[in-house]
């Protein structure tokens, strides 16, 4: 059985590894090879986003009745980190890497702080509540 | 399952902790002024009226104000439970941190028994609204995780370091003779080893791995380091307490010496062997503040083995834990703190496209020459020591050039955060009703 916030957190770093790897090649002026890291990056994190949006935040809702509390935080977190990614993809067409980086490290504090939330309180809560559907509701995960 | 106070949004205005974050440079400079007047002979012994007072701007209204006001912002993020009646209990903790420390210091430099009881009372209701805060908000986690503990166990800290700085006030103030010697030896261990310490290695063990993407700490040392030093320091308190100078007071000493030395050699080692390779301010702030650390836990082992060493060895410890280590480490802090909030908050306001992103709200090159500085500062008070003559004055002058830039820095992104007209076109993309996207004049 997999618990949820383990398997989640793993996920957390791999998006955040993907964006270290954008991020370094930006640095070097390495455009081409940014742009390629930054839509690895995207879809590992729109992946992400699936399995919480339609699986594990709905699945919270419906075990704690609360619907406008903290998954309704965290979706607008993510509706942020989606304008970010923007933002970066703009920045990486445009060759600007003092953009890039401002705008990397915006995004991976507004990721860390998000992630903290969700693995330290969201996750947390859902492995109590959820210990028997965990592997169901990861399965999205695991699918490409 | 329902937890009552399960509110992940519920950070409170940026207002609350800004006001402690732009208050903490100004007593760096107080701190810095009273090297600089006093001279040569404020670095004579750790007990002289111009350290006592330096330290205590320092410790309260540097050290201190950062943290309470971080912690008042991020305990209802971490705990998922919201600070009650945070606005007034802000402005309390902070009026009475800011006029309490300065009153301290005051007493301290004119031994003016009348400043020390006011410094009393001002402290004593000021972190009494701080912990009944704290405690409510800790009170009501949702979940109770490592860094809910962690938090709990440094403000338990911080209550056994105040009530033994009240102990310490009142044969200052009112004359009243210390139950214990040992108080004297307690007050600062408590404060630094206990509130500092455990709150800094709380907060490590989630940020280090996450900002600067190093491996993670050991489970055994974020499972037990906690517990164990918090346990360590009770019973060497005893031991302290009950018989001073035994060979059970020194040995537990030696054990807490080498447990903060094995979490700043283990931050050290991470840190060496992160991913993530960008030059960042703060990445060399840790680093320098866990290098001074594992210097500090040095020098009082070399203290306990060699009681007759000269004072200067205690002034050493003292330079390298506050300024080397907690300054700095506070200093890195605030460099993802500030510039963020600020980020947060002003794309919730004025609509994520207008936003300027962290670095334009605060440049890599003002955090580097902030860095420069107070490394350059921290090294010449440690000459200092064994140069009084010409260096002291010199030392404070460092001290004081860095706080100015740590004070401008941080008054660059709040004027940047200010700039942005409200309710720009695309203000309209933030969900209503959301609590942090109401700012704050």
């Amino acid at each position: 059985m997999s618990r949820i916030s383990e398997v989640m957190g793993r996920d957390h770093k791999a998006c955040d590894d993907r964006l270290a790897l954008a991020e370094a090649a930006a640095a070097e002026g390495n455009f081409a090879r940014a742009a390629a890291e930054l839509e690895a990056f995207a879809a590992a994190l729109a992946r992400h986003f699936r399995v919480e949006e339609e699986q594990l935040f709905p699945a919270f809702e419906r075990h704690t009745g609360i619907t406008d509390g903290p998954t309704e935080m965290m979706r607008v977190e993510h509706a942020e980190m989606r304008e970010l990614l923007d933002q970066l993809r703009a920045a990486v067409g445009a060759a600007d890497a003092a953009e890039f980086l401002g705008l990397a490290d915006t995004l991976n504090v507004l990721m860390q702080q998000h992630n903290l939330k969700e693995e330290q309180v969201l996750y947390a809560l859902l492995d109590e509540a959820l210990l028997g559907e965990a592997d169901e509701l990861l399965a999205a995960l695991a699918s490409r | 399952m329902r937890p009552a106070g399960l509110r992940l949004e519920q950070a409170p205005p940026i207002a609350v902790p800004f006001r402690f974050f732009l208050t903490a440079p100004a007593f760096l400079l107080a701190a810095a002024a009273v090297l600089a007047w006093a001279g040569p002979d404020a670095l004579a012994w750790r007990g002289s009226p111009a350290a006592l007072a330096a330290t205590h701007f320092v410790t309260l209204g540097f050290m201190t104000m950062v943290m309470v006001g971080a912690m008042l912002q991020m305990l209802p993020v971490l705990a998922g439970a919201p600070v009650p009646h945070v606005r007034p209990a802000a402005t309390l903790v902070h009026a009475g941190l800011a006029l309490g420390t300065a009153a301290l210091g005051l007493g301290f430099l004119f031994g003016q028994p009348v400043l020390m009881k006011a410094a009393a009372w001002l402290l004593g209701a000021a972190f009494a609204v701080f912990v009944a805060a704290a405690a409510a908000a800790l009170g009501r986690a949702a979940v109770r995780n490592a860094t809910v503990r962690g938090a709990a166990v440094a403000v338990a800290s911080l209550v056994v370091t105040v009530a033994l700085g009240l102990m310490l006030a009142a044969t200052y103030g009112w004359g009243v003779p210390l139950a214990n010697l040992a108080v004297r030896a307690l007050h600062p261990a408590w404060g630094l080893l206990g509130w500092t310490g455990l709150l800094v290695a709380a907060v490590a063990f989630q940020v280090v791995p996450m900002f600067q993407m190093t491996p993670q700490y050991p489970p055994r040392m974020t499972r037990w380091f906690t517990a164990g030093a918090f346990t360590a320091l009770v019973a060497w308190s005893l031991a302290a307490w009950y018989a001073s100078g035994s060979p059970v007071d020194l040995a537990l000493s030696l054990v807490l010496a080498a447990g903060y030395a094995l979490f700043a050699v283990t931050t050290l080692v991470l840190q060496y062997r992160r991913r993530r390779r960008l030059p960042d301010a703060t990445t060399a702030f840790w680093q320098l503040g866990m290098a001074c650390a594992l210097a500090a836990c040095v020098g009082w082992a070399a203290r306990l083995a060699a009681p007759d060493a000269p004072q200067a060895l205690d002034v050493a410890i003292g330079v390298l834990a506050l300024a080397g280590f907690a300054v700095s480490v506070i200093a890195g802090m605030l460099y993802k703190i500030v510039p963020f909030l600020a980020w947060f908050h002003l794309q919730a306001s004025v609509g994520p496209r207008r936003a300027p992103h962290m670095k334009k709200i605060l440049s890599d090159a003002a955090q580097r020459a902030h860095f420069g500085l107070h490394a350059t500062a921290v090294a010449l008070l440690l000459a200092a020591i064994v140069w009084p003559r010409p260096l002291v004055r010199v030392a404070g002058l460092a001290l004081a050039l860095s706080a100015l830039v740590l004070l401008r820095n941080l008054l660059q992104a709040a004027r940047r955060y200010r700039a942005e007209p409200a309710g720009g076109p695309d203000a309209g993309r933030t969900p209503a009703g959301r609590p942090i996207g109401q700012r704050q004049a």
